[in-house]
């Protein structure tokens, strides 16, 4: 990670106008889309959207055809490239022919990505944004913070410092007065200006109409007042029909911004009058700029169905601590990171693809139904491939691929690790490993992991059931009485655990990080050691775990082209599943019982990540404590991720811990004296928080607080 | 259908009126204009542009009311504080109205006036977008516009703001019978 990331990263998390602007707004934003989403089935409706938009991503060389053969007959002339270069001569000859002397632009994102109004300006033609948040970050001098929010990070002191300047006057901070000024001032840039510059939301191929939304209504002005208007729309706001316009109207301005319609769509089809006489002078600018190659990327096609909504980036919580501006790019957030990689260059997305900490908030809410967080992964992989691993990582990796040195390292460290040790806590393992290289102080691990605990645990001779437990490196090895609890759950259901000494990593840290091949060689380690004959099930008490078992496994596999270990991946995949889905199956068979009648008192619940996201399991462990006699008592954001995210807690505290200190916040809010959680990650992290937090809440993962309630 | 169309229209800031006839609209937009236009205003009161509810309407009294203007252009509307512009449909999902404005006049006095009365015959509010969309053909209407509510802008510190480069205020006249030329 270069330096002046890492600062432009601590200024981002420094600077309280922007974290506390954009904190208050997505916390907000959750609310109102709910609000405006309602009545709506949005599953469906984006079910709708992605097979619209990828039916167009894979036609688009048809659909741009056909668009300019429809835009041609009305009269529009359309020029297509894949060149941002020849799109800003095409524009620049349009105005010379034209004799334009002034352009107003309303918002196009494309045109910043080709760096168009530098280009005009250069060539003596006056440009000005007309969108206020656009024209704000022009006057500053700076570039847009969110696709449809730029000036978000900006305060009202700062516009009217800005305005001030502009007019000559001393304005004061007030918003409806400063918006008062900027429409007599962009007003008078409207009338005079020549040619009109615009994007486009979506592009109809059946009818050659360009379809825009705003709420200011300056897109109504930049397409009517001028003489001439230019259009540059990326390919990838092509739809085939004219009624593929609605569920992309549906969602796009409720996802967006929590509207039910942005004040106003407009829909122009060809030249239109004028009051000067003849029709306006049309061009539609179709770019490509990798568009159709990343079509043709089986990975990267999916990010064609995206309408630029940026509910990916009200829903992040990076995003919403260090804004747009540490991207450094014109598209940010999670796509933005997507979109830098291909529109830019892949190494350009090195540092920003490292901020995702794939907690999967922006692939649940987005309408065009992209998987951003596997792409972001699918990035890291391909900058692995391209300029391989950092040599402590492959260091690191090269220790976790071998298990009895692995494992041999992490007995040396309880013991290493002991006159360091404070209140029982460490790191995620791989990365406690790293903490060796860097020669850090160790952190605490069980005096007995879990495996030599293992054999002495008397169970049951009578089940009639077996249940392989993977236990997973921070329950073998920090956490084992949490290993302990399992068993003595599912003994009480009559079903034997069994525990394979084989079993290793289970690769989730090294895919994370990009090295699929140590995903790989853990995969094949795991996959030959769970699979014991007559075992019911494969458990884990470990979600990432769970979710590296019973989804992840075969697609790395599958990704290096290792095809002879898919079909004993898929088999181990069906067999897998999570501590409380399980428990709550064994409950409901009446196979197992906790005790009734029970007054446990408030407790909270955190959703971790792969558990809510990947494995859907929202219900179960709450049904379970709530069978158990806790009262449950819902924190607010009870799925935000709590900062952990495998490794980044220790490669990127400057974030996580910011992340931390709100999940703590949330949890005390609640006043329950215990939060309970499925993963033994967010249990390390957030008792480590409570820790310095000093606030007396109990931290326990749903498997031990359900082995104390059990009937016997 | 309209009261779900009134209540989204309003929810979204704008004004919505309901007249039996045409005459019954007149009632309430020949005062409006006058207690908006002020007798003494520099600036012209209002651009109305053509549409069905005007035709076959004697215009001669109405010109008597002070600064209505049925030319409209650059000039004129960007002068004006009133523009009154007649919509071919309103969407009750989302309180939206939905006009072609291929003729120039429409856009101009819909979007460059401080406030946009629209007038919209009751019996066109349609439930959804769905309904709206075999009703009109991009083919030979070129700008179709969707106005819905005022123009608003929350780009200074996320703070709702009404009226930047459109009208900052919509008022929405529902008329049963419009007369006129059907459609």
């Amino acid at each position: 990670m270069k330096k002046e990331f890492r600062e432009s990263i601590g200024q981002a998390v420094g600077n309280a106008t922007l974290t506390g602007a954009l904190g208050k707004f997505s916390e907000a934003y959750k609310v109102n889309r709910a609000k405006a989403y309602e009545g709506i089935d949005f599953e469906a409706l984006r079910d709708t959207i992605a097979e619209r938009k990828s039916h167009a991503a894979a036609n688009l060389e048809l659909l741009a055809d056909t668009f300019a053969k429809n835009a041609e007959a009305l009269g529009a002339k359309v020029f297509r490239t894949n060149d941002p270069e020849k799109v800003k001569e095409y524009i620049l000859k349009v105005a010379q022919d034209n004799g334009v002397k002034s352009v107003v632009k309303s918002k196009s994102m494309a045109t910043e990505e080709i760096h168009l109004n530098a280009f005009l300006e250069k060539a003596g033609i006056a440009v000005g944004e007309t969108d206020l948040g656009e024209w704000i970050i022009q006057l500053a001098g700076q570039k847009p913070s969110h696709m449809v929010m730029p000036a978000i990070h900006m305060t009202k002191e700062e516009v009217a410092d800005l305005f001030s300047k502009e007019v000559d006057e001393r304005l004061e901070n007030d918003i409806p007065r400063l918006v008062k000024v900027a429409r007599r001032e962009l007003r008078a840039k409207f009338l005079a200006a020549d040619m009109g510059i615009s994007g486009a939301n979506i592009a109809v191929a059946e009818t050659g109409s360009l379809v825009l939304v705003t709420n200011e209504g300056n897109a109504r002005l930049v397409t009517t007042l001028p003489r001439v208007h230019v259009a540059l729309v990326g390919i990838e706001k092509l739809v085939e029909r004219f009624d593929d316009i609605v569920p992309i109207l549906t969602a796009l301005p409720r996802s967006a911004t929590a509207q039910l319609l942005t004040s106003y769509v407009s829909i122009i089809s060809g030249p239109t009058p004028t009051t000067d006489g003849p029709l306006k002078e049309l061009h539609i600018i179709l770019m490509d700029n990798r568009r159709s190659e990343m079509a043709g990327d089986p990975k990267f096609k999916q990010a064609l169905q995206c309408i630029r909504c940026g509910s990916c980036l009200n829903v992040c919580p990076i995003f919403r601590l260090v804004g747009g501006h540490v991207f450094g790019s014109i598209y940010t957030g999670g796509i933005g990171t997507i979109l830098t990689a291909w529109f830019e260059e892949l190494h350009n997305s090195e540092d920003i693809q490292g901020l995702c900490i794939q907690c999967g908030n922006c692939k649940e809410i987005c309408p065009g139904k992209l998987d951003i967080p596997e792409m972001i992964m699918e990035i890291r992989r391909r900058l692995v491939m391209e300029k391989g691993q950092p040599l402590a990582q492959k260091a690191i990796f090269g220790i976790v691929n071998n298990r009895s040195l692995f494992h041999g390292m992490l007995r040396a460290a309880s013991i290493a690790g002991k006159p360091f040790n404070s209140g029982g806590f460490i790191r995620h393992l791989p990365l406690f490993l790293s903490d060796l290289t860097d020669g850090r102080s160790l952190p605490a691990i069980a005096a007995k992991p879990f495996r030599d605990r293992f054999p002495a645990i008397q169970q049951p001779a009578d089940c009639r059931e077996t249940a392989v437990f993977f236990a997973g490196c921070l329950i073998d090895f920090a956490y084992p009485e949490m290993g302990e609890a399992l068993v003595k759950i599912l003994n009480k259901a009559g079903i034997r655990v069994l525990f394979p000494e084989a079993q290793t990593c289970c690769g989730a840290p090294a895919r994370y990080s990009g090295a699929y091949e140590v995903a790989a060689g853990n995969a094949v380690d795991n996959i030959k050691a769970l699979l014991v004959e007559g075992a019911n099930y494969v458990v884990s008490a470990c979600p990432t775990c769970t979710v590296a078992l019973a989804h992840e496994f075969g697609d790395t596999l599958e990704s290096l082209g290792q095809r002879e270990w898919l079909a004993r991946a898929k088999e181990l995949a069906e067999k897998t599943v999570d501590f409380s889905t399980l428990a709550k199956r064994l409950v409901d068979a009446g196979r197992l019982t906790l005790k009734e009648g029970r007054q446990l008192g408030a407790l909270t619940y955190h959703d971790s990540c792969h558990l809510k996201r990947t494995l859907r399991a929202v219900e179960p462990p709450r049904e379970l404590l709530r069978g158990a006699g806790y009262e449950i008592k819902e924190m607010f954001e009870c799925d935000m991720c709590c900062g952990m995210g495998g490794s980044y807690s220790l490669k990127l505290p400057e974030l996580s811990a910011p992340i931390l200190r709100r999940k703590l916040h949330n949890i005390k809010e609640t006043g329950a004296p215990v939060v309970a959680m499925d993963c033994p990650g967010c249990v390390m992290q957030i008792k480590g928080g409570f820790d310095q937090d000093r606030a007396d809440v109990k931290v326990k993962h749903t498997v031990e607080l359900l082995a104390e309630q059990l009937e016997s | 259908m309209y009261e779900q169309f009134k209540a989204r229209a309003e929810g979204v800031g704008a004004e919505v009126y309901r007249f039996k006839d045409r005459d019954g609209a007149l009632g309430f937009i020949l005062p409006f204009l006058h207690e908006e236009g002020g007798a003494d205003a520099p600036r012209s009161c209002a651009v109305w542009a053509e549409s069905p509810f005007l035709e076959g309407l004697d215009r001669e009294p109405l010109r008597e009311v002070a600064g209505i203007r049925f030319e409209v252009s650059r000039e004129t509307a960007a002068d004006a504080r009133i523009g009154i512009t007649q919509a071919e449909w309103a969407l009750a999902d989302t309180g939206s109205l939905v006009q072609d404005q291929t003729a120039v006049e429409q856009r101009l006095a819909s979007s460059l006036t401080d406030i946009h009365i629209a007038l919209v015959p009751t019996g066109n509010i349609l439930p959804d977008k769905s309904a709206l969309l075999s009703r009109i053909n991009p083919k030979t209407s070129r700008y179709i516009a969707f106005i819905t509510g005022p123009s608003r802008t929350a780009d200074i510190e996320r703070v709702l703001t009404i009226g930047v480069h459109g009208p900052e205020r919509l008022v929405i006249v529902c008329v049963d019978d419009m007369g006129g030329a059907a459609r």
